[in-house]
């Protein structure tokens, strides 16, 4: 039996970037606010000070600022005729857990997508016609457009101190930046970082190939900065230890670091940590949420009322929730009807080695940050010609190494074996002239009809709940574009002098053992048709008036591109459209 | 143990071995602790074994699987080896072991040997190259042979020297040897 | 919060005969505005509150004094256990004379002294404000000295040494932005209380006003200029650090951030501008030069401070301004008494949160990864190369880890 709190205006569900950005957006529109985190409450000189937050084993290898599988998991299988299986440990995607969520560890790769992402499929059909694409994709165009989200991109970066060159500023080309990103309003808050070496060689040998490099977009300050809200953060030290990690130094943008300080000066905001919500709640009509239902430390079960529910959980634990309280119709593979758990999608990485001459090159790789590097877009989105390669979609490419963590980073050559006095020689010749970016091939991943998450059978977790099942593998069209991207991408390693370069292409089945980032999206999408999309253009549910699902859950497909920008202008998008339209005239936004 | 993380990472004239690099007291303080026993992974059943892209599902924590591999090992060089333990092989020895069991050759009836001995590939360099507050690394001897600094913090001095040798000692969480006064 | 009961005490208290509180009215709205901007000026919510308790003025908050502790008093409306059955006479004599109701002395951790300088109509301003609290139901037992202190008839002897009343007279030599400035300080702001060095007995050594005091474990540095701490500070960075809590050089924390977060960031810029002014115009001695520390010393301790001090305060000790205190220009570096400065590397520091500077970063506590040695290495280190301050001994540091492990506050 529940016991039931004083209701508030708004009941947020997971305060991580989304939740932050609309807790604040409703409480300064004067709404009582409420957010429920599952995870602990986190602070900088608490939880990850810089005496101890470099610290390998514990952070990246021990997973420790992560959610804890036990807590609560997932179950995975490549095709819909296999048994799915636990995950009992993480691999492919590391989910965030606690105050400040991914924005924690991400990072801080800052990007804008492509205009022509957002209608992929109005645009890929009408440059290669509707039968280039595979019949088994399922694309979509979102229902906003960039010009849409444009003010909220600029919002999110000025919010985040982001450093960067642009590359377009109305329409005008700028030398150094993007020249294919979308047309910003203005600069960037901040001047990109310093690169270090092997980004400016990288950059060198790109250019003499005729691309056009730029410095990554980054959430790792390159000087002091205040945002509007009056925070402050701290210049990156180039500490090698961000992704995976907390920031010791407040140099990386984070909920805690760019909006919490001015939010919880806010009287009418209050949040509950170390308290996970088990359902969205519904009324007899199941058209109108009445709040949440949340388990705190003690295991006592509490029900929050609200007038509005927010559900800003990540991707996969929002598709869970929503099928969990039974809003919207879960979708059906074999049917091909239904919106709860459709276009689901990762992201398509791989990576190149190279090894140059340890006599000439000293590539010091533990100087460096989270969104450090230099990249190419000439192969992203549909900035080139498919129709000689036969696939759609591409990804940016680029020498982000982020660190030189040792357990992580002991390059060798192929052939090498694995362990002994080879092994050894080999590490410490390598380490310091080797080039290892990571995820240097940043690819899309476009949706299919049999990629999808539903409820599993047979696995629950420790409410006894069932725990949410992916169904996810790899298609022909992301392989082909893969091994296109990288074999560009080697090149250019080859043209900056290395004396060997590998390839590590991706390749099917999709492997749940391997990281290739936490880019999990899809599965509660936006678009203009609720038979096939879960929310509409504001992320307004369909089913639910007064629910809104925050998240890159709404993507109906990843571009080539870290989702978080866009997660976050998605946000400030929605949140404006709550407090201009919503709340004068509370009830469904669109009449589809 | 200590025979082991000396083959897997040998000592040589410039740089210590794992023995000597306490990779063997590294791992013996992570199998007593949360990784040792699975702590906060999902270990609700059924467990079923599925394909290699599922990862891992079996039962075993990492305490019992190194456990059972070292018993087990110690067992098939005494059968084979006319009753000598592991430890007891000459080095080449011990190398032409471990090569069979990464191979798949030799198999031991009680536990995986080749799921040992990926454990084995996994825990011994991050014995060497982990901070060595955890126990091994000792005296940053993995880092030195590297040149990684460790835990320090800011760099802004360095981003833009390119193509030259960083030249300060590496410092753990636990300090440097330059954090005492020497006396004078 | 006020309610139906507020009102209500109010009405009966009008009704005690207390005479002369009937000028300008409980009520009078502009008392109360007056009142409360001068109970924020006095700070009166820094004792009498205990944080985080929801009951202001409610009393029962632990004062630390070199003699032993002391609990504020209840000063909310209750007849009971705080003062509503008090006249504005009483309270008067509390506050500007050091009297308790039943005519005993106050212990000067009520720094009446201070407050002498304050016009009865002031007071009478703060009492409306004061009249307009939630009542709070709770007997606080004040005296907490031990013998023979506990004798408060002991304070004759004190009142006659040190205790001066009188209101503040102005200098008609000095402007009048100057005058306020030194009327802030020296009257309900009582900077002194804190800055300025005591004598054995606990009372002001006036020939050396707010040349600094070690109090609660605090470093209350010298805040005067000509050649002391804040010589480089222009009118301007002491204004934003009393508004913001932060300025380009420091940041307040600890008790600071206390008074910053309940008291200055409240004045308004045209007060806080007047302290600065006055503060500017308060000439203190240069530090006294120290011995060379140990050169090893300092050869460890700035390894310590490339390795885990630089990250946030540059390895120039510049700092982030408004983030990462200046270490050159921050105070209580300079400081001769360094309780600050390990109290900060020991256990770590929350600097304050205004709504001008919300950021509040925090230094992270280091007591932890440092055994005494190291941290009077890095301490000496910073001092000074810094600040040109006197070293710290490891059996210092240790001192200081003993006293802050049974530290409450």
């Amino acid at each position: 039996m529940s016991r039931k709190l004083p209701a508030r205006d708004v009941v947020i569900i997971g305060l991580g970037w989304t939740g932050s950005i609309l807790a604040y957006e409703l409480a300064d529109a004067g709404l009582d606010v409420i957010a429920i985190e599952r995870g602990p409450w986190r602070n900088t000189a608490t939880d990850y000070p810089p005496g101890y937050a470099a610290d390998e084993l514990r952070y990246r290898i021990r997973h420790e600022l992560f959610l804890r599988p036990e807590q609560t998991t997932f179950t995975f299988r490549n095709k819909m005729n296999q048994t799915a299986l636990p995950i009992r440990s993480w691999g492919a995607f590391m989910p965030p857990n606690g105050v400040g969520g991914g924005g924690v560890h991400w990072n801080a790769e800052t990007w804008r997508f492509l205009p022509s992402d957002f209608v992929a499929r109005t645009h890929l059909t009408q440059r290669y016609g509707a039968g280039f694409l595979p019949e088994d994709m399922t694309i979509q165009d979102w229902g906003v457009t960039y010009d849409d989200l444009e003010p909220h991109y600029d919002r999110f970066e000025y919010l985040c101190g982001t450093s960067g060159q642009a590359g377009n500023v109305k329409g005008k080309i700028v030398d150094g930046g993007n020249p294919f990103e979308g047309p910003r309003s203005r600069d960037y808050p901040n001047p990109a970082q310093q690169q270090p070496f092997g980004a400016t060689l990288f950059a060198k040998a790109a250019r003499e190939l005729g691309y056009k490099p730029f410095p990554q977009p980054s959430g790792n300050m390159s000087r002091p900065y205040q945002n509007p809200l009056g925070v402050r953060l701290g210049p990156c030290t180039y500490c090698g230890f961000c992704e995976w990690f907390g920031c010791g130094n407040y140099s990386k943008a984070s909920p805690q670091t760019t909006i919490l300080p001015a939010l919880l000066r806010k009287s009418n905001f209050s949040a509950r940590d170390n308290s996970e919500v088990t359902r969205i709640n519904l009324d007899a009509s199941r058209k109108h949420a009445t709040g949440v239902t949340f388990v705190d430390s003690d295991g006592t079960e509490w029900e929050q009322p609200a007038d509005l529910v927010i559900l800003a959980a990540y991707t996969i634990f929002n598709v869970q929730l929503l099928l969990l309280s039974n809003i919207g119709k879960p979708y059906d593979p074999k049917a091909n009807s239904g919106v709860i758990g459709r276009n689901f999608t990762h992201q398509t990485i791989s990576d190149v080695t190279s090894f140059f001459d340890p006599a000439k090159f000293i590539f010091n790789p533990f100087i460096a940050s989270g969104a450090i590097g230099t990249c190419i877009d000439e192969f992203n989105g549909d900035n080139f010609d498919h129709g000689p390669h036969g696939f759609v979609g591409g990804g940016y490419m680029g020498q982000v190494q982020t660190n030189g963590r040792p357990i992580e980073t002991a390059p060798v050559p192929p052939g090498t074996p694995l362990w002994g006095a080879q092994w050894k020689k080999a590490v410490k010749e390598n380490y310091q002239s080797a080039l290892k970016p990571g995820t240097g091939v940043h690819g899309s991943m476009y949706s299919y009809r049999d990629v999808y998450v539903d409820l599993d059978p047979t696995y629950k977790d420790r409410f006894d709940r069932p725990l949410a099942r992916m169904t996810i593998d790899f298609h022909d069209n992301e392989i082909k574009q893969n091994k296109f991207l990288t074999d560009k991408f080697a090149e250019i390693f080859q043209a900056m002098g290395a004396k060997q370069v590998v390839k590590q292409y991706r390749k099917a089945p999709y492997d749940i053992t391997k990281y290739q980032t936490t880019h999990l999206c899809g599965g509660a999408i936006m678009g203009t048709d609720p038979s096939t999309s879960a929310l509409n253009r504001y992320l307004q549910s369909w089913d639910v008036p007064n629910l809104f699902v925050m998240g890159a859950s709404a993507f109906p497909q990843n571009a080539g591109y870290n989702p978080t920008g866009t997660v976050a202008a998605l946000a400030y998008w929605a949140a404006e459209a709550i407090r201009d339209k919503y709340l004068k005239n509370p009830g469904q936004l669109i009449n589809a | 143990m200590e025979a082991i993380v000396d083959r897997i990472i040998p000592p040589d004239a410039e740089t210590p071995g794992g023995k000597d690099a306490r990779c063997a007291v590294f791992i013996d303080r992570q199998l007593k602790g949360p990784y040792g026993s699975a702590s906060g992974l999902y270990r609700l059943g059924p467990f079923m074994k599925g394909t290699k892209e599922q990862g891992p599902q079996s039962p075993l924590t990492p305490a019992e699987l190194y456990r059972k591999g070292l018993a087990a090992l110690d067992q098939y060089c005494k059968a084979k080896e006319a009753g000598k333990t592991f430890e007891q092989l000459s080095a080449d020895q011990q190398d032409d072991t471990l090569k069979r069991i990464e191979s798949g050759e030799i198999k031991f009836d009680s536990v995986d040997a080749q799921g040992f001995f990926s454990a084995l590939l996994k825990d011994v360099p991050e014995g060497f190259f982990s901070d060595p507050i955890h126990g091994g690394n000792r005296d940053m001897v993995g880092w030195k042979m590297i040149g990684f600094p460790g835990i320090r913090y800011d760099y802004r001095d360095w981003i833009g020297r390119h193509n030259e040798r960083y030249p300060y000692p590496p410092v753990s969480i636990a300090g440097r040897a330059d954090w005492t006064p020497h006396k004078s | 919060m006020r309610s139906a009961l507020t009102i209500a005490a109010a009405l009966l208290a009008l009704g005690a005969g207390t005479g002369s509180c009937l000028s300008g009215g409980l009520q009078d709205y502009a008392a109360v505005e007056r009142g409360r901007y001068l109970a924020a000026a006095a700070d009166c919510g820094s004792c009498h509150t205990v944080p985080g308790s929801g009951h202001p003025f409610g009393g029962g908050r632990p004062i630390e004094t070199p003699f032993g502790i002391l609990a504020a008093p209840n000063i909310t409306p209750d007849r009971q256990t705080g003062i509503g059955a008090w006249t504005d006479d009483e309270f008067d004599a509390a506050v500007r004379h050091g009297r308790s109701r039943n005519g005993a002395r106050l212990y000067p951790a009520m720094p009446f002294p201070y407050y002498s300088r304050m016009s009865r109509d002031e007071v009478k301003d703060i009492r409306a404000y004061l009249n307009t609290i939630e009542p709070v139901h709770n007997a606080v037992r004040v005296n907490r000295l031990p013998f023979p202190l506990d004798l408060r008839a002991s304070m004759i002897v004190w009142d006659a040494l040190y205790f001066r009343p009188g209101e503040f007279h102005p200098d008609a030599s000095k402007s009048k932005e100057w005058n306020r400035g030194a009327y802030l300080v020296q009257g309900p702001e009582h900077c002194g209380a804190c800055h300025t060095p005591k004598t054995f007995l606990g009372g002001d050594e006036s020939s050396e006003p707010l040349q600094g005091y070690v109090l609660q474990g605090w470093t209350a540095p010298d805040i005067t200029s000509g050649e002391g701490p804040l010589r480089d500070w222009s009118i301007e960075d002491v204004a934003t650090y009393l508004k913001a809590g932060h300025n380009r050089n420091a940041a307040a924390t600890g008790q600071m951030a206390e008074v910053v977060e309940l008291s200055t960031s409240k004045l308004s810029d045209s007060d806080l501008k007047a302290i600065a002014s006055y503060l500017k115009d308060v000439s203190g001695p240069a530090q006294a030069s120290s011995s060379p520390p140990d050169k090893n010393v300092l050869t460890a301790g700035a390894a310590i401070y490339q390795d885990l001090c630089s990250a946030c305060h540059r390895q120039d000790g510049k700092g982030v301004p408004n983030m990462f205190p200046n270490l050159a220009e921050a105070a209580t570096v300079k400081a001769k008494d360094p309780t600050t400065v390990l109290r900060v590397i020991l256990q770590g520091a929350q600097t304050v949160s205004t709504d001008r500077e919300p950021t509040g970063p925090a230094m992270p506590a280091f007591g932890w990864q440092l055994d005494d040695a190291k941290v009077a290495a890095v301490a000496t280190y910073v001092r000074d190369h810094f600040g040109k301050a006197p070293a710290v001994s490891a059996s210092e540091v240790g001192k200081a880890r003993t006293a802050e492990a049974t530290r409450t506050n």
